[in-house]
């Protein structure tokens, strides 16, 4: 088990080292200087231009060895300075960002779990009950290859537009200030409910589709066979199938995050919900590299850790990897 | 020849292939023909702003007065140049990858097994994200190259698995004591045995491309000149179609996504149940 987890966390430090590279990498490997890029890109009178530049080099130290750079760049990385936003200059790009995470938790972490048990339940019915399985598969075919904005859009312009039941933009009413009374969580949750709703229904599809399969799969094996030909109740038999079925489907999780990660950018640029993908979509508009570069590495520690989380759960439901009988 | 005519009857009597197949056609139709009949080019200002649909606009205009229908037609073009080149990339780098790790085994396989969870953890949007906001010039063959190098892993571990079984076969075994190099051996005898495994991948790679491009247009990092089916639904949010209702600009471009991907998907379930005769239902 632990050597398990062991291989598991090197990988991820390994990934973490690679993204960081990539990072810190790509700025210096695209055609031109990063620099003059940016500075004629914004627009600038001539001397307000001059002061940018240097900003910008002494930033990138790209008066310094290639090496120093890279080394500056992780001690920089280490110590929490991502670097000044220019959307919103002079604050840090870090504290841009501290102020987003709250919004991305807040849609993600319910819609993930309550995407994935209810889907996983729908799913496993479906296995079993045929009007279900007519109706409700191929509806989450439709729903999982929806992309994410799309049914963003929808949402918001029926519901929101159309019906006028939900606001269509922001994370609260610009009347309230944020604080902690029942008029304002109320507010939360009201401009909540879409962005939710839409980033649920696309993860929802695909769960119940891959437990269905899983199911069917189950079912037809070996030793539910044995079980059956035994006489043992339909409901036992299919507890075991759901267990079984379910680890693919936590494995299955980890997988998706990236493709989660990007319905949720997509998602908060709809709907102006002010979480990292709205900071993404602000920063290039305004031609925001730092705050672009921070989004990156802030999004791969938390799928990082997302993976982490989702093993060590993994251990705790699949006792075959604390006896090591599992490779990988 | 015989196994593969019969391969293609039982595919065409799969009602999912056959549905699949049908939108797919009609859209690929689409897209070559569409264009021919757009009276306008699809980001000159012709008509009167935020025109509802009309005989003169066949889908209304945008905000600016662009023609969507133009738009629409042009943008389908760029999905599918998106999806088949991305998804080929893609398969392509997943099958050499793949094929090289599961038959050679050993060092090679840790290292590439390794280089592949490592980009698989990666989230590919990203990735695409940081690359692309630094490309001053974008176009849809650039993005699709980017595409298809970072969508590769899944596809090259479930070949290299496909691989490790089809490795201790006979005709394998066979091929090596004749002589055959290993590159023909993986190529040659061990690819073709999973030609239908393939072109399932492929099919998935093409439709993971076409959504994760239009993600990254809609974020605005699409191609800087031209238009795409994103680009529309990032312009359309950017200039105010939703509170002004002009649903005529925000429905056709997601729902065209969502139609092909859709059938791609319906139809490599079809193709699974022809390809694998157990799961078959007649």
């Amino acid at each position: 088990m632990i050597w398990y987890l062991g291989r598991k966390l090197f990988i991820y430090l390994l990934t973490f080292f690679f993204a960081v590279t990539i990072d810190w990498l790509i700025p210096r490997l695209m055609p031109g200087n990063p620099v003059d890029i940016m500075v004629s890109r914004m627009a600038l009178r001539a001397d307000a231009a001059e002061v940018v530049r240097s900003y910008y080099i002494q930033a990138f130290q790209l008066d310094l060895p290639l090496w120093r750079q890279y080394l500056n760049f992780w001690i920089a990385l280490l110590r929490g300075d991502l670097g000044v936003s220019i959307w919103l200059f002079p604050q840090p790009v870090i504290s841009v960002i501290a102020r987003a995470v709250p919004y991305d938790l807040l849609l993600l972490l319910p819609a993930i779990l309550l995407s994935w048990v209810l889907g996983n339940q729908v799913g496993a019915m479906a296995a079993r009950v045929r009007w279900l399985d007519n109706t409700v598969l191929p509806l989450a075919y439709i729903l999982t290859a929806t992309p994410y904005m799309w049914l963003a859009l929808l949402l918001a312009w029926s519901l929101g537009q159309v019906a006028g039941l939900f606001p269509i933009s922001g994370a609260y009413s610009y009347n309230i200030r944020p604080h902690l009374s029942w008029v304002f969580i109320r507010d939360l949750l009201w401009h909540w409910t879409l962005p939710f709703l839409s980033l649920f229904l696309v993860m929802f599809g695909g769960w119940a589709i891959g437990m269905r399969n899983m199911i069917i799969y189950e079912l037809e094996a070996d030793y539910s066979r044995y079980l059956s030909a035994l006489g043992a109740p339909q409901r036992l038999i299919r507890r075991y199938a759901f267990r079984n079925a379910v680890l693919p489907q936590i494995t299955g999780l980890a997988l998706q995050l990236g493709a989660i990660v990007a319905g949720a950018v997509a998602t908060e640029i709809a709907f102006a919900y002010p979480g990292t993908g709205y900071l993404i979509l602000q920063a290039v508009l305004n031609q925001d590299y730092f705050l672009l570069q921070g989004c990156f590495l802030f999004i791969i520690t938390g799928v990082l850790a997302a993976n982490l989380i989702i093993d060590i759960v993994y251990i705790l439901v699949d006792p075959r990897t604390r006896l090591g009988m599992v490779g990988e | 020849m015989g196994s593969r005519s019969e391969l293609l009857y039982f595919a065409w009597l799969n009602t999912k292939v056959r549905v699949g197949a049908l939108i797919l056609a009609l859209f690929v139709i689409l897209a070559i023909v569409g264009p021919l009949f757009a009276r306008h080019d699809p980001n000159a200002y012709v008509g009167p702003p935020a025109h509802p649909p009309s005989s003169e606009y066949w889908l209304g205009t945008t905000t600016f007065g662009q023609d969507v229908y133009s738009q629409f037609v042009h943008g389908l073009r760029a999905t599918f140049i998106v999806g088949l080149l991305g998804g080929g990339i893609g398969t392509l780098l997943g099958v050499c990858i793949g094929l090289l790790a599961g038959y050679r085994g050993g060092m090679v396989d840790e290292i590439l097994n390794m280089f592949t969870n490592i980009v698989l953890i990666l989230p590919t949007l990203a990735v695409l994200i940081i690359i692309a906001a630094y490309l001053t010039v974008r176009g849809i063959l650039v993005e699709s190259l980017f595409i298809g190098c970072t969508a590769w892993p899944w596809a090259a571990r479930a070949i290299r698995a496909q691989t490790f079984s089809l490795r201790a076969r006979e005709f394998v075994d066979l091929a090596r004591m004749s002589g055959r190099s290993s590159w023909k051996i993986m190529f040659y005898e061990i690819a073709p045995n999973m030609l239908s495994y393939l072109f399932m991948t492929f099919i998935l790679q093409f439709g993971g491309a076409v959504l994760i491009a239009a993600t990254l247009d809609f974020i605005g990092l699409g191609p800087t000149q031209g238009i795409s089916l994103g680009l529309m639904m990032n312009n359309a949010v950017l200039w105010a179609a939703l509170p002004l209702g002009m649903w005529w600009w925000l429905i056709p471009p997601g729902a065209a996504i969502t139609a092909i991907v859709g059938a791609l998907y319906v139809m490599n379930v079809g193709l699974d149940e022809v390809f694998n005769p157990k799961l078959r239902e007649l």
